[in-house]
């Protein structure tokens, strides 16, 4: 049993050499377990795979499958390298299998891209900055708890928006310090290291409140798509119990007193397109 | 009036236009200055007990109104609370919640005040101190007043992302009944002006010259009907709809169930209408736009010119064109695949990617989530054919009702599909 242990839990780039090493060495994925330091190998580590030549033949692998491979490998599960591995072994002899998305372990490392893509997408939308004074000057910090490992790779986006800021995305897996000139990684941090309010906040939660309309309540479709598990790092979320139980009121009053005559439809569980 | 007290008022009184897109502008960011970014995607940054996605700023620089339009909250007969922000309160706010990633941008109407031109000057002003003094670089989506004078609405196309002016009502009856002063000849001149400027500018960036092409709208223009609070069937709607997508290249239709209001004008029907309406309204919009239907033809799946309220409409027109199913999955063109109940745009191409390496099974949907209920009585598949008589029985439309999850699903999609 050889061990590989690549450099960051979504070491793709690693992973990528890794494995062109060891297709060139014939090794099979059961002979392979994949580590990183926040999965070490522990005491039964094998020894690193043989060393092989560079220019070794590896099949060629459609650009659709790269994109998701390099999504999926953020995803916290630990079985996502020697999944992608196995199925680039076995690419070798099923040329098509890479293009197939309706085959089991493909249909799987969709779901994994897709889980990555949704829990970026989360971050970009519901990360919230509290700004502090510092001896160089504001700064702007959010604590946030992303699903996978995701830091390395959406701090960009937080650059190409904030450049002008001087801002630090602390999270408990890693965290990325923006200065104006470059991007630096650290160790994951706690919560009680991120500012704990911003005087915004306050103006914010007021918005909340008004865009609201109570007369349309449909918090499972409010849940389905801002699920519970983030709202004790969002400012506003604090106040969602108060504005549901004050919504009929609110509607009964708008209709002049009369209690609202039309039942309001449950929200959907999941929404989709038909 | 402090801050806090004016934002609670015109975030309020803004609450009744749907739109909230922040997607499918230019691509920018602040790499090389200034504030903000927008890359395509829209990003709803929270969500509210309504279901609804809170991505822009959405407020009204003023809900003071020389309009009388019986439907709106803002109207002059009503006694709410009248407010205006200064433009520069505006701007701090916007800045202020960007800064700290609560919104993409702003997205700003107002009641009209003195003049339309006045008014519409008013909100330029707004959007140019954002771009040109502090660079910002987020998304902006701009009420445009219809009758405001070309130039200004050339303006506003250089300062904002989309441009967007409410049709309001369906029939031009309801108009002039509902908003007097109102004038439809007038909205649709204003569209087709803006639809001219976005398509000049689509075209200028499309051809490489030397001089910047002329910015206009790049996310374009979309515009917003009321649904109830008129007799207006689903009849006049859609087909509303339709001749503005094709008139006017359109980006969205929104569709607002008219929603109770304090202090409401006796014009109005006193209930509003079931949410149900307006989702299958948003889903009969889909279909007209990314399924290849008709308009004629997504009105026959229900009856007398409503939609089916109780099943989603590509389902109900399947089951009124019984003879046309069951389709061999493996067989099936593109466009005869999107007529399939239960499968989705997305879903097609997966299937049409894996058949030409294997033939695509029922299990096969399984593992791409597609709700096998809803497709199984319409397909063929190497391991499935519907039971004998199931597609002609008279119960499949029972059937297919008993989960009812779906027609329980009022809410819209238009926030997290948008295009």
């Amino acid at each position: 049993m050889y061990s590989v242990t690549l450099e960051s839990p979504a070491d793709f780039a690693g992973w990528r050499e890794a494995a062109r090493g060891l297709l060139g060495a014939g090794i099979p994925p059961e002979a392979v377990s994949w580590h990183s330091p926040a999965e070490p190998a522990g005491l039964f580590a094998g020894p690193p795979p043989p060393d092989v030549p560079a220019q070794s033949a590896i099949p060629p692998v459609p650009r659709d499958f790269l994109e998701m491979a390099e999504r999926a490998a953020r995803h916290s599960d630990p079985e996502r390298f020697a999944l992608l591995y196995g199925l680039l072994w076995d690419a070798r002899r099923a040329p098509g299998l890479l293009r197939t998305p309706t085959e089991p372990r493909m249909a799987r490392l969709e779901a994994m891209a897709r889980a990555v893509k949704r829990d970026a997408h989360k971050m970009h939308a519901f990360l919230r900055f509290r700004e502090i004074d510092t001896p160089e000057g504001p700064r702007s910090v959010a604590w946030f708890e992303p699903e996978h490992h995701i830091v390395e790779a959406e701090a960009g986006f937080f650059q190409r928006r904030f450049a002008a800021l001087r801002w630090s995305i602390l999270t408990p897996r890693r965290c990325a310090h923006w200065d104006g000139a470059e991007i630096r990684f650290a160790e994951g941090a706690r919560r009680a290291d991120a500012p704990a309010d911003d005087a915004a906040e306050d103006l914010w939660r007021t918005y909340f409140a008004s865009i609201f309309n109570p007369a349309r309540l449909k918090p499972d479709a409010m849940r389905a798509e801002m699920p519970k598990k983030y709202w004790k790092n969002l400012p506003e979320a604090r106040i969602i119990p108060a504005l549901m139980q004050g919504a009929s009121g609110r509607v009964r009053a708008m209709l002049g007193q009369e209690p609202a005559s039309q039942p309001q439809p449950p929200g959907p569980r999941r929404r989709r397109k038909d | 009036m402090d801050l806090r007290a004016k934002l609670a008022l015109l975030a309020d009184a803004a609450k009744y236009d749907a739109s909230c897109a922040s997607s499918g502008t230019e691509k920018r960011d602040s790499r090389a200055g200034g504030l903000g970014s927008t890359e395509g995607m829209g990003i709803c940054h929270a969500y509210a007990p309504d279901g609804r996605c809170v991505s822009l700023l959405k407020v009204l620089l003023t809900n003071s109104c020389i309009f009388d339009c019986a439907y709106c909250i803002n109207r002059k007969s009503s006694d709410v609370r009248r407010a205006r922000f200064t433009v520069e309160e505006l701007v701090r706010l916007t800045l202020a919640f960007y800064r700290r990633n609560y919104i993409e941008g702003l997205f700003l109407s107002s009641g009209i005040i003195r003049s339309s031109d006045y008014t519409m000057e008013q909100l330029i002003r707004v959007a140019r101190t954002l771009r040109e003094e502090h660079g910002f670089l987020g998304y902006i989506h701009l009420k445009t007043i219809p009758d405001a004078a070309p130039e200004l609405l050339a303006e506003a196309g250089r300062w904002a992302d989309r441009l967007s002016i409410n049709i309001e009502l369906p029939q031009v009856r309801s108009l002039k009944e509902l908003a007097p002063e109102k004038d439809l000849a007038g909205i649709h001149g204003a569209m087709g002006n803006l639809s001219g400027h976005i398509a000049e500018a689509k075209e200028a960036r499309r051809t490489p010259t030397r001089a910047a092409p002329p910015r206009f709208a790049p996310a374009g223009q979309s515009t917003q009907m009321i649904v109830g609070a008129d007799d207006s069937d689903d009849r006049h709607i859609l087909g509303t709809s339709d001749a503005l997508y094709k008139k006017f290249g359109l980006k969205r239709v929104y569709y607002s169930g008219f929603s109770p209001i304090p202090d409401a004008s006796a014009k109005l029907p006193p209930a509003p209408p079931p949410l149900l309406r307006e989702h299958r309204l948003y889903q009969a919009d889909w279909l007209l736009r990314f399924y290849g239907f008709e308009t004629q033809e997504i009105l026959a799946g229900g009856e007398g010119g409503m939609l089916d309220l109780e099943l989603d409409p590509k389902l109900a027109w399947a089951l009124k064109h019984r003879a046309l199913f069951p389709l061999d999955l493996n067989r099936a063109s593109r466009e005869a695949l999107l007529r399939i109940p239960g499968l989705g745009a997305r879903n097609v191409d997966r299937i049409l990617a894996a058949r030409r390496y294997s033939s695509v099974r029922l299990a096969d949907l399984a593992r791409l989530r597609v709700p096998l209920k809803k497709v199984s009585p319409f397909i063929l598949a190497p391991d499935h054919r519907p039971a004998r008589g199931q597609l002609d029985s008279a119960g499949l439309r029972r059937q297919l009702l008993a989960p009812s999850a779906f027609a329980q699903a009022a809410k819209p999609r238009q926030l997290a599909l948008d295009v």
